[in-house]
């Protein structure tokens, strides 16, 4: 049979507020354990609850990032379960009145093929504090540093239908949310993470199959991979005869497998009610309007730029476009060259070749765009050729010099055009290669173009690289074709 | 001096009559005398409150004191209180000493005052009696066999002892209110949102509200003043401004309209009751007031939608005190689950177990449309009752409790103990204000009048009872107890 795989993801992301969603206390990463939880927090008795308009903000702009629906008016509601990392017993989140409404999100698959991807809604909600099972023996340790911190879920609808879709999806999350600078989507350090609900059904088949979730996923290697382990399970154990429970399963990187954690006839009761130490959030529309004025351009908007305005690729507007950090460096060596597709074939080239070398993100690069812009500058005037060009680069990347130029000039780069003294150094290679000029000279006259390549070698060489090629090249043809 | 009022005692301690220092000192004595049979208060903080009568004296030398500078008072056993132990009236809490004041603490504390203590209360102010306390019930210091009604039995009792002359309460569904009435004191429930939340202990969010309690309501508006207030720190505190309550006192009441509630003089009220609050409105009509009937159809559904609601989001709040991180821990747990049960089991009363069975029921996948929302769909039907009715009249009376103070012990089925609140549960739920002032007795148990208004009404309010305090001396009296000297 042929089976069909049904995704849906709920994505939830760290905000990047300063300050919790409920509470002046900070919410940077790291801290001592206990160190960034105050009364609220800690759920002291008699503590009450403030919403953090920031966090509120970021997630409007969310919603107007995927041309969602925003309601005028959201509310918290409290889930109720006990938990000792969850200091008050529920988590405040938003349960029946979500602030962001249906929206979409548009997708690039690996054959440039674009797909969208629904959004069901987002909301906010606070995040619990962290449970240590090691250094405590025959105990668990409570950190309470992470309890408060603002989280955006966004829930999609079940439109995705390979591993492969599911990863595109998350990495389109990431890239809207890393470009509203609404958060920092540090993977490693939990600020983003999903569940994935995952069914199969046979092909064609209109109604859902049984689904599955898998809890934490926290990163677009594992997301692809937990999906491929569960579609094979939930194929296998179909196929066989028998029937996908209805469960939370957990995600095993080591094994690489997913395991079951507990049954719907296990799951919770969270007896949603609305939060009543926190009032509505009412949204007036100036308001809403006044961030939709001043959203930074998006990553597909981004995309149909560089393809339509620039002449890019599909592809190469898809990778420059993939995050905020590596367009903006990409359009500041654009905007210093003056030539979109050397630009981005040189960000694309070598300056990611390097970066992919040493484990650096762009924005950590030694090179900076300024830098980069300029070498392309000069490669564009012909003041060096391609060679120099990478040799320039690479002692930029070494912090061997501030500017291209100034490694040009320091190391002698610049590139000969003079012809007579490209013909002085041709003529030394001649008179130096007497054996090879005698086999050129022999060659049946559609071979010797191949041995060219030898004297043009030569000349390159005895020019430290400097020679003009194209020059070389022609000069040499017409002066050893002289000697025939 | 215990038999002053707090305006009295204000006038002295600005006229250099005594110091701070001396008028605390004489009341925490007469405590150690009296309290001990009493038992009005959980925690006597006597160190602190000395310290804090020497820096209202020397703030007065200093010609920086405040109206309310020097004047003692106490403090439920729900405001949590910078390194006092802030109990709830629950063992649970027997260990928790706050590490943080309460807004109305710290206004309180900013104004000058002198806190001699925490007083007991119903179990996270749930109940009727003050017999729901870990620290035992509280006795009423008319009638020794009498409760002094709740849950701020402890802060009625302490006033109308002459122990303070005034103490704050909470009121989530008459907790100030019907102790102020079995204790013939003055007690105010304000607006809700009109007094910050932050820092008392949540039993029901929605209706929680702290007030004060004293002996008159000329004190209530000095005090009222001194705690009233938006607050960043809670989201449902209103902001808007706060008046001298203080100064529409003494407006005369010529042509104000009572609304006498149908429902509030029925089935159920005891006939001495109903006279004596017939009577104090005979003195409204005697100052210029006309009186009419009035009626608020959903009267009957406010204990029921109360007892929802109530419940539900006590369910809920009470759900961190699980063991983990403050309060009682079971000994030796074995594990988690285990750690849960018997710390909450061990450390949570039995009424409050029954509202969180209660709350956790009604709040259960299948029951949450017809209990939870069906219960705030009444709670909007009372509350537009009550706002039709301030469209036809100035202020509404009735008796603020059915009965005055019943016995010890008198009230074992808890339904009978939820009746006792029908005239005063409503009214939190529509989250207007209202006050109890002293009318009268049923032999020796005071009957209090219940005075409510619209939202923010408080002025008119305070207006409506003081001139019924300058044409009546029932807010005078001190029972036999409180007229021991020493």
């Amino acid at each position: 049979m042929q089976w069909e795989t049904v995704i849906g993801l709920e994505v939830h992301v760290q905000l990047a507020t300063k300050s919790k969603i409920f509470s002046g206390a900070s919410t940077a990463f790291g801290a001592e354990p206990n160190s960034q939880a105050c009364a609220v927090d800690l759920g002291l008795p008699g503590v009450l609850p403030v919403l953090n308009e920031a966090a509120v903000a970021m997630a409007v702009q969310f919603g107007l990032g995927i041309h969602a629906e925003i309601p005028e008016v959201s509310v918290f509601d409290r889930k109720n379960y006990f938990y000792p990392d969850l200091p008050k017993g529920y988590q405040t989140s938003q349960m029946y009145h979500p602030i962001v409404g249906p929206g979409e999100v548009e997708i690039t698959l690996e054959d440039g093929e674009t797909k969208r991807i629904r959004v069901h809604h987002a909301h906010l909600e606070e995040d619990a504090g962290k449970s240590l099972h090691e250094d405590f023996h025959g105990m668990t340790g409570i950190d309470l540093n992470r309890a408060g911190t603002p989280l955006l879920e966004i829930v999609s609808e079940p439109d995705m239908r390979s591993a492969k879709e599911a990863a595109a999806y998350l990495k389109a999350i990431h890239s809207i949310v890393t470009y509203l600078g609404i958060s920092d989507g540090n993977m490693a350090e939990g600020s983003m993470r999903c569940d994935v609900n995952v069914s199969v059904r046979p092909r064609g088949q209109a109604s859902f199959g049984t689904r599955t979730e898998i809890k934490n996923v926290n990163s677009f290697r594992f997301v692809e991979r937990a999906i491929a382990f569960e579609v094979e399970r939930q194929i296998e154990l179909l196929e066989d005869g028998g029937e996908v429970v209805q469960e939370t399963r957990l995600f095993d990187p080591e094994r690489d497998e997913t395991r079951s954690m507990r049954t719907k006839e296990q799951a919770n009761d969270y007896r949603y009610f609305p939060c009543p130490d926190l009032l509505p959030v009412e949204l007036d529309r100036a308001y809403v309007d006044h961030l939709r004025d001043n959203l930074p351009e998006l990553p597909a908007d981004k995309r149909a730029r560089f393809q339509e305005a620039l002449g890019l690729s599909a592809y190469d507007a898809g990778v420059l476009s993939a995050s905020r950090e590596m367009a903006e460096y990409f359009e500041v060596v654009k905007e210093v060259c003056g030539d979109a597709k050397l630009a981005a074939n040189w960000v694309q080239g070598e300056l990611s070749g390097a970066l992919n070398r040493e484990g650096l993100p762009i924005q950590d690069s030694p090179v900076s765009a300024t830098q980069l812009g300029e070498l392309v500058s000069r490669v564009m005037d012909d003041t060096i050729n391609g060679k120099a060009a990478k040799q320039v680069f690479q002692a930029l990347w070494n912090g061997e010099g501030d500017s291209a130029d100034e490694v040009i000039e320091a190391k002698g780069l610049k590139q000969v055009t003079d012809t007579g003294a490209i013909e002085a150094m041709i003529d030394q290679v001649i008179a130096d290669s007497p054996a090879q000029v005698a086999q050129y000279r022999d060659a049946e006259p559609d071979k010797r173009g191949k041995m060219i390549g030898y004297f043009v070698g030569q000349v390159m060489k005895a020019s430290r690289g400097t020679a003009n090629p194209q020059q070389v090249n022609a000069l040499l043809k017409e002066k050893l074709d002289a000697l025939c | 001096m215990h038999d002053k009022t707090l305006t009295e005692l204000a006038a002295g301690l600005a006229a250099g009559e005594f110091s701070s220092r001396e008028l605390t000192q004489a009341l925490l004595a007469r405590i150690d005398r009296l309290d001990g049979d009493l038992n009005s208060f959980i925690s006597v903080t006597a160190e602190q409150a000395l310290a804090a009568a020497d820096r209202a004296d020397a703030a007065r030398a200093a010609g920086d004191a405040g109206p309310l500078t020097g004047v003692p008072l106490a403090l439920k056993d729900i405001f949590c209180t910078e390194g006092v132990k802030t109990s709830a009236g629950s063992r649970m809490l027997d260990n928790f000493i706050a590490p943080y004041d309460a807004t109305v603490v710290e206004k309180l504390r900013a104004a000058g005052t002198v806190s001699l203590g925490k007083t007991n209360m119903d179990e996270f102010a749930m109940g009727s009696s003050n017999e729901n306390s870990f620290f035992g019930p509280v006795k009423n210091p008319w009638d020794r066999d009498a409760v002094p009604g709740g849950s701020s039995g402890g802060s009625a009792a302490a006033v109308a002892a002459g122990l303070v002359p005034a103490a704050m309460g909470t009121d989530t569904g008459g907790s100030i209110r019907q102790p102020a009435a079995f204790c013939g004191i003055t007690g105010l429930k304000p607006t809700y949102g009109r007094v910050s939340r932050y820092g008392i202990i949540a039993y029901a969010s929605s209706l929680d509200q702290a007030g004060p309690m004293a002996r008159t309501a000329e004190d209530c508006a000095r005090l009222l003043g001194a705690i009233a207030g938006h607050d960043l720190r809670d989201s449902t505190s209103v902001a808007r401004g706060v008046p001298d309550y203080t100064e529409e006192l003494d407006a005369p009441l010529a042509g104000l309209k009572i609304g006498l509630p149908r429902e509030y003089f029925g089935e159920g009220l005891d006939p001495a009751v109903e006279s004596a609050v017939r009577e104090a409105i005979r003195v409204y009509e005697s100052l210029g007031a006309t009186v009419r009937e009035v009626s608020l159809p959903h009267t009957h559904y406010a204990i029921p939608a109360y007892y929802v609601i109530a419940p539900a989001e006590a369910s809920s709040n009470l759900s961190r005190y699980d063991g983990v991180r403050f309060g009682h821990r079971c000994d030796a747990p074995a594990d988690l689950t285990d750690l849960y049960k018997r710390s909450r089991a061990e450390g949570f009363g039995e009424e409050v177990k029954r509202r969180i069975l209660m709350g956790t029921h009604t709040l259960s996948e299948g029951f949450f449309d017809a209990y939870y929302k069906k219960a705030q769909q009444v709670r909007r039907l009372i509350r537009q009752d009550f706002l039709d009715a301030f469209d036809e009249v100035d202020v509404l009376m009735g008796p603020a409790s059915p009965t005055p103070a019943f016995d010890l012990g008198a009230r074992k089925d808890p339904v009978s103990m939820y009746l006792q609140d029908i005239y005063t549960i409503a009214i939190n739920l529509a989250g207007i204000p209202g006050i109890s002032v002293p009318a009268g007795f049923v032999g020796h148990r005071p009957v209090g009048l219940q005075i409510l208004g619209t939202h923010f009404a408080e002025a008119r309010l305070l207006n409506v009872a003081h001139q019924f305090q300058q044409a009546t001396d029932w807010h005078l009296r001190r029972p036999a107890l409180a007229e021991e000297t020493l």
